[in-house]
């Protein structure tokens, strides 16, 4: 069985920014990916609800992915989270649109993998701020996976982003064609760990 | 009389006259037409015969008019209204010259002093009925494109009246030199026609290619007064070649304006000669005060009183008929058919032109003459009563009735003046969010359509005080000025300044330039027409041709709050040209590379927290 992934994509200098531009090449044309820019297709921030709803019941796997900006999203995914995720339809009683999907963050970091950490200076973990979204994801009654991250974007080599597009591109892969356990996956602290651990 | 002396009698009795004639809502014209009759030879008597002198230079003045009208018509839109300018034309002098002739004739008239008298007679005042109009803001109505389309037919049949008229004359006065003064009267008929077509794609073409870049090269002198100059070189020429050709130069300046109406010039030729224009006109109708000869009037008030009510009848009834039969509603039909009724300032000329060939005795041409200046200067009265009482009787009501307005008369927030495109989106928008709103307009079929759709309309002009309190200006916290005609817009403006002076004024600027007009009368918040689409349409290309969409939004924005600002600056640099020319370079450089490095950030933009080349930058240094 074929899964269907949409990846719910917010950048606003996506031009400027060579990761993402780079990963996303690589994954772009892959049967059963839905890219959707939200920044290109809303650069007023007015969202068409409708619109989302509709592609959200036409995909079972969704992932959020943006650039890790002051710990969060930009703010036109916020502003999709606050409309498209409505009472009723996705939460709430009668809430069951989004029930049983799959979601996660895809992000890009500057700061370094250290740096998320007790010791390092953002003092707390990936997963700890990205609990929010873990939250929303499970009063959406979907099942909320560990982040594809990237880190220390603003010191990467040509070959070192070429290593992570490889990694997305094996993952989203793997997505489609239904070639995961969920359970496994929630064990690591990344899904590029799980990733990295199948290889060995 | 020196010429100093002259100037101050005319200035002094237009200055006294025209504001008082406008205050009690008469309207410039017939504030010009009672200062001629004061100052002239029966009243006061500081002008005397020379007034007819004044007259033919004032003249002038309706060429100006014409030429002011081409620029503003488009060939495109001249080319839609070909049928009705055949069409109500030909009926309107067709029947009104046989029913004119019918009453020569009954008056005992031989058949050649009666038709030329009819041809004559049925011409209207392009000079009054269209500065009226214009004033009103009429302009765009059916009443105004029909009048205007009548006016043009007549400029266009003085050609062959002109033509005719020596065939009536008794003998062999067509060799009279007078009259074959034009430098073509003696080329056979075919070379004549001929040299007609010649003259006009002369026009059209030294219009297209040689007149432009001549503007070119005296706009980047940067002298305002050569930009004038060569304005008024243009029409004096082009007046001149149709005149030495024998065609009316009127007609000429109007194809020369036609022809000009989409070069860049546009709007500086228009504000160049808008006043002397103005001037020109007011001289002209003071002078057809001045030439209203009471002392004849005075001797034969019943021959010269029948005279004026049976030619304005029969002009009257013909306007409406015609009017009828292209449909026109009956509202725009009354103002259409009133606003016509007179005999126009050509018939001084065909007039005198037929006596100097002997058709028409001195005793009729006098009569006639004064017929005609009467007509004229009763017109504007005629229009005066139409608007405050013949037309709210039968056409459509100024107020809202009843059913159309709210529930006991409930004051409504907001009032649009001006509800075309404009101002009919913003009432729209605001009633789909629950604010009505109340609209004045000029234009009776849009207000029977507004409201049949259940609106709030008082009819009328919106400038009028009376109007404005009548529909609650004075409790209204909002007025929304969004009048098509900047002038008629700005007008608005001042009498709420000045008589409701609570009430905030949110203004629709044309373009830039009325804008800054508008920063001068102090309003805060100014609207221009095109700026938000057509940065939406930048914006759109920009897409297209590649920039993400995101960027181009936050460009477009930041350009737009910009270029808001330099409005605001430049407004006080702008009655300098020189300084206006560099202050916009400047600033319009300064825009640009502020722009650019949004663009680019690597630059030093104002978005650089979305960008991380800084940061690398930083971080590689450490590493």
């Amino acid at each position: 069985m074929a899964n269907k992934v949409l990846i719910i994509f917010a950048h606003p200098r996506y031009e400027n920014s060579i990761n993402n531009s780079h990963i996303l090449k690589t994954i772009r044309n892959i049967p059963g990916v839905k890219l959707h820019d939200l920044y290109e297709a809303y650069p007023d921030f007015n969202v068409d609800i409708e619109q989302e709803k509709k592609l959200l019941s036409d995909h079972n796997i969704i992932i959020w992915q943006h650039p890790f900006y002051w710990y969060s999203c930009p703010p036109l995914l916020k502003q999709w989270i606050d409309l498209v995720l409505e009472f009723g339809w996705a939460y709430g009683p009668g809430g069951n649109a989004l029930q049983g999907k799959i979601v996660f963050n895809s992000i890009t970091s500057g700061g370094p993998r250290t740096a998320y950490s007790r010791e390092g200076h953002n003092r707390f973990t990936v997963r700890e701020l990205l609990s929010p979204f873990d939250q929303t994801a499970v009063l959406c009654k979907m099942i909320y996976l560990p982040p594809f991250a990237i880190h220390g974007t603003h010191r990467l080599s040509a070959e070192e982003i070429s290593g992570y597009a490889e990694t997305y591109k094996s993952l989203i892969l793997k997505l489609v064609n239904d070639d995961y356990n969920i359970e496994e996956m929630k064990n690591f602290a990344y899904i590029n760990d799980w990733i990295e651990n199948l290889k060995n | 009389m020196s010429f100093l002396v002259q100037a101050l009698i005319y200035l002094a009795a237009a200055v006294v006259c025209v504001p008082v004639a406008k205050r009690l809502g008469m309207g410039s014209v017939l504030g010009y037409l009672l200062a001629g009759m004061l100052i002239g030879p029966f009243v006061m008597g500081f002008i005397g015969q020379e007034g007819e002198d004044i007259m033919h230079f004032a003249e002038f003045g309706v060429v100006m008019m014409l030429f002011l009208i081409g620029l503003e018509l488009e060939p495109s839109q001249f080319w839609k209204m070909r049928k009705s300018i055949v069409g109500m034309g030909s009926i309107q002098l067709v029947l009104t010259s046989l029913l004119v002739f019918a009453l020569m004739i009954f008056l005992g008239l031989s058949w050649q002093m009666a038709l030329a008298v009819s041809l004559a007679f049925a011409m209207s005042s392009t000079a009054i009925v269209l500065q009226t109009i214009k004033e009103k803001g009429l302009a765009q109505s059916t009443a105004g494109q029909s009048s205007f389309s009548v006016l043009l037919f007549q400029d266009i049949m003085v050609i062959p009246i002109l033509a005719i008229l020596p065939l009536l004359a008794a003998k062999g006065l067509s060799q009279n030199s007078e009259i074959q003064s034009s430098l073509i009267g003696h080329f056979p008929g075919w070379l004549q026609g001929l040299s007609y077509f010649g003259a006009v794609a002369l026009i059209y073409l030294a219009g297209r290619y040689l007149f432009v870049p001549v503007l070119r090269i005296v706009a980047k002198t940067g002298l305002r007064e050569m930009f004038t100059a060569s304005s008024l070189l243009l029409v004096v020429s082009v007046a001149l070649l149709m005149q030495s050709i024998g065609l009316s130069p009127a007609l000429g300046t109007f194809l020369a304006g036609v022809v000009l109406a989409n070069s860049e010039y546009k709007h500086e030729l228009e504000s160049d000669l808008e006043p002397f224009k103005g001037l020109l006109l007011g001289l002209f109708f003071i002078g057809v005060g001045a030439s209203i000869n009471f002392e004849l009037i005075g001797s034969k008030p019943l021959l010269i009183g029948g005279l004026v009510m049976g030619v304005m009848s029969i002009k009257f009834i013909v306007l409406f008929i015609t009017g009828k039969i292209f449909r026109v509603t009956s509202d725009q039909n009354l103002l259409f058919a009133f606003a016509l009724s007179q005999v126009g300032e050509f018939a001084f000329v065909l007039l005198s032109f037929t006596n100097k060939l002997s058709i028409l005795s001195r005793e009729w041409m006098d009569i006639l003459m004064a017929v005609t200046a009467i007509t004229m200067t009763i017109t504007p009265l005629l229009l005066l009563l139409n608007e405050r009482y013949i037309d709210p009787r039968f056409g459509v009501k100024v107020n809202p009735s009843e059913q159309e307005a709210d529930a006991i008369g409930e004051k409504h927030p907001v009032i649009i003046a001006g509800f075309g495109h404009f101002g009919s989106t913003i009432g729209r928008f605001l009633r789909a969010n629950g604010i009505e709103s109340t609209i004045l307009d000029h234009d009776s079929d849009r207000v029977q359509v507004l409201r049949k759709m259940g609106f709030k309309v008082y009819y009328g002009d919106a400038t009028r005080l009376d109007l404005l309190k009548a529909a609650g200006a004075e409790s209204a916290k909002i007025l929304i000025a969004a009048i098509d005609t900047p002038s008629a817009n700005q007008e608005l403006i001042a009498t709420v300044q000045k008589h409701f002076p609570e009430l905030q004024i949110m203004a629709r600027a044309k373009n830039r330039v009325y804008a800054y007009d508008l920063i001068d009368m102090g309003v805060k918040n100014i609207y221009r027409e095109s700026l938000h689409t057509s940065v939406k349409l930048a914006v759109d290309v920009l897409v297209k041709l590649g920039y993400r969409n995101y960027t181009a939004t936050r460009q477009g924005q930041k350009f737009i709050s910009y270029d808001e600002e330099t409005l605001l600056e430049m407004a006080e640099h702008r009655h300098d040209m020189q300084q206006y020319v560099i202050k916009a370079r400047e600033t319009f450089k300064l825009q640009e590379e502020l722009l650019k490095k949004e663009l680019y950030p690597d630059k030093g933009g104002v978005d650089h927290s979305w960008d991380s080349e800084q940061l690398r930058e930083v971080y590689a240094k450490k590493k």
